[in-house]
């Protein structure tokens, strides 16, 4: 028996797809290029990265839902080809989104039709689902069908879905996907319980604060690689020797955005709207001050407030993800 | 036995999901109704007034097989559309079993079309309901409803490796009513179809019901065919079930892409 929960060596993923019609076309898109991880019994681990990183596809490699095109991994010492079903017995698995449960039957029917499909004995099945319920909130609204229910309270029924036969390591897929964020928090904190009572979580999410409040240990994934693994605090130290400068503005448009990038010392420049205004974040090298260069860059632009900062986990992330952004694009077109 | 209780667990929620769908709901309304009426001018057309509840159960029988045409044919794309493909085959079971309860939900969802047909038999065209033999043809019904469940699981595993199963459902429905003898009897068909009904488990479930009906033989003989048929085509349609789904987990798949 292994003493790891999840263990991967050099998997990889490629997806083969013919699109169109008239003129066929073979896309390769290499998903996952050569992941290497070990998960420890009861660790969280999270999986970070932007949209198209390949995490979802790490998951389904780890899960059993896909063969992996080259490499190997093992769950609780169970490799996920060859020992399909040992694997599944010890696993849950999470995505976020509304689909995925029978709409059109209550939470109770949706909770025993899973419950018989993934083994659950039957004189324990009536305990264990009213328990579920009861974890994730749904007590009460059991015997309403689930095309009623709200996308925090079917991401709810995910969950419970998930934990029905006990398993020893459960995959989450982004599940705040598209939660308010009250609904976000008290998801979190079920993740953070699920945890502390021993059950092995691998959480993929795009969003740093979550990963960072949740998990002890943090893959950063780009481009179908683990760019930086480590803790919250070990990553962190990807953003040192950087400061950065925050300008809120309003209407800085692309060609703006590439003088500043070009400045001397800057080394990542994004903007992101909230609400009416944007702000600009310049992360540049800490003997460098750019504030000057960057504001006569604005000229023109109508400017709000201007701060220095500190860099957090935020921006060592940013720093991580844009690293690899420089670098090719996964997608290969090949004609038929 | 864990086995049959989750197989009959979920055949009967399955059940459930799909008489719940509206487009099922107004089918259920409209067709049986259509059927009965069809059944019932056909054979008074063809001046033999006594055999109108033979038709009447010949016209469920096509309810039935209508069901398990369309609902097992499509029942893997169904659940892949409605995000569940993933979430059922990751359970620890092999894949044919995850799928027989939504195969057999269809069969069973086609029965409601069966009693509603004679429902509105007797209530429009005053049609007797009376069975030459109500133990077999209560025996019958629900062996022939297994047996196409079964049968359905062949069709589910064979039509999601169909590049155009849609085209072949729907080229399909009739030419079985017709060859399996459940409206016009096999007698009456051309030689040529003779082999072809003989393999086919409708034919043999559909003549143990018209002879549990009309008492025209013994009920039991044509029914043990239609389940033993019915097994190895379960048997078959787990064979491929296994490589379907080895092969949509390579091909990626399982989720809609
Ligand atoms: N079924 C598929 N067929 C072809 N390409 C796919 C498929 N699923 C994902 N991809 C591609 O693989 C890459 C990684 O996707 P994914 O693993 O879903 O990333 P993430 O979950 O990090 O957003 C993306 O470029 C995506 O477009
Ligand atoms: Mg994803």
């Amino acid at each position: 028996m292994s003493e790891h929960a999840i263990e991967a060596v050099g998997l990889r993923r490629t997806y083969r797809s013919r699109t169109g019609w008239l003129r066929p076309q073979r896309r390769e898109v290499e998903a996952v290029r050569g992941v290497d991880l070990t998960v420890d019994n009861g660790e969280l681990f999270g999986l970070l990265g932007p949209n198209g990183a390949g995490k979802t596809t790490t998951i389904k490699l780890l899960n059993t839902l896909l063969i992996p095109t080259a490499g190997e991994a093992r769950i609780c010492g169970f490799d996920v080809v060859r020992q399909t079903r040992e694997v599944r017995r010890r696993i849950g698995y999470v995505f976020g989104g509304d689909r995925g449960l029978y709409d059109r039957l209550s939470a109770r029917d949706n909770l025993r039709y899973f419950a018989e499909l993934y083994g659950v004995p039957g004189r324990e099945q009536k305990r264990r689902i009213a328990e579920l319920l009861d974890l994730v909130r749904l007590t009460g609204r059991e015997s309403d069908r689930v095309e009623g229910y709200s996308r925090g309270m079917r991401q709810r029924l995910h969950i419970a879905r998930g934990l029905l036969h006990r398993p020893r390591v459960l995959f989450l897929d982004e599940p705040s996907i598209g939660v308010d964020p009250v609904a976000a928090r008290e998801l979190r904190q079920t993740v953070a319980d699920l945890a502390a009572t021993g059950t092995t979580v691998l959480l993929t999410t795009h969003y740093m604060a979550e990963a960072d409040e949740l998990c002890g240990r943090i893959a950063v994934i780009a481009n179908g690689t683990i760019q930086a693994l480590g803790t919250p605090a070990e990553l962190r130290h990807h953003a040192d020797g950087r400061q950065v400068l925050e300008v809120e503005a309003y209407g800085v448009g692309d060609a703006k955005l590439a003088v500043i990038h070009a400045l001397p010392g800057v080394r990542e420049a994004s903007v992101v709207v909230t609400g009416a205004a944007q702000v600009l974040t310049v992360q540049s090298d800490a003997g460098v001050d750019v504030q000057a260069d960057v504001l006569r860059a604005l000229d023109g632009v109508r400017l709000g407030r201007v701060t220095a900062r500190q860099p957090t986990l935020e921006d060592a992330y940013v720093a991580i993800v844009n690293r690899v952004d420089a670098q090719a694009r996964p997608v290969e077109a090949v004609a038929a | 036995m864990r086995t049959l209780r989750m197989i009959a667990v979920g055949a009967l929620l399955h059940a459930k999901q799909l008489s719940r769908s509206p487009f099922e709901i107004a089918t259920a309304l409209i067709v049986p109704v259509v059927q009965a009426t069809l059944a019932v001018y056909l054979f008074r057309a063809g001046g033999e007034p006594g055999r109108l509840l033979e038709a009447a159960v010949g016209a469920g029988l096509m309810g039935v097989w209508s069901s398990v045409l369309f609902g097992s044919g499509g029942a893997i794309q169904n659940q892949r559309w409605q995000g569940t493909l993933e979430m059922i085959m990751l359970a620890p079971r092999p894949p044919a079993l995850v799928v027989l309860p939504i195969t057999l939900a269809t069969a069973l969802t086609g029965t409601y079309a069966m009693l509603a047909t004679l429902a509105w038999g007797r209530l429009l065209y005053g049609i007797p309901l009376t069975f030459a033999d109500p133990l077999a043809f209560a025996v019958a019904v629900p062996g022939c409803i297994i047996g196409l469940g079964m049968f359905g699981l062949l069709l589910a595993s064979t039509f999601v490796l169909l590049r155009n199963a849609n085209a072949l459902t729907n080229t399909l429905e009739y030419p079985i009513w017709l060859v399996s003898g459940m409206l016009v009897p096999i007698t009456a068909l051309p030689g040529w179809t003779g082999p072809i009904a003989a393999v086919l488990p409708t034919t043999w479930g559909a003549r143990a019901v018209r002879e549990a009906t009309t008492g025209s033989g013994p009920t039991w003989p044509s029914l043990g065919i239609c389940l033993a048929i019915s097994l190895a085509c379960l048997a078959l349609g787990a064979i491929m079930m296994t490589h379907v789904e080895r092969r949509a987990r390579a091909a990626a798949t399982l989720a809609l892409a």
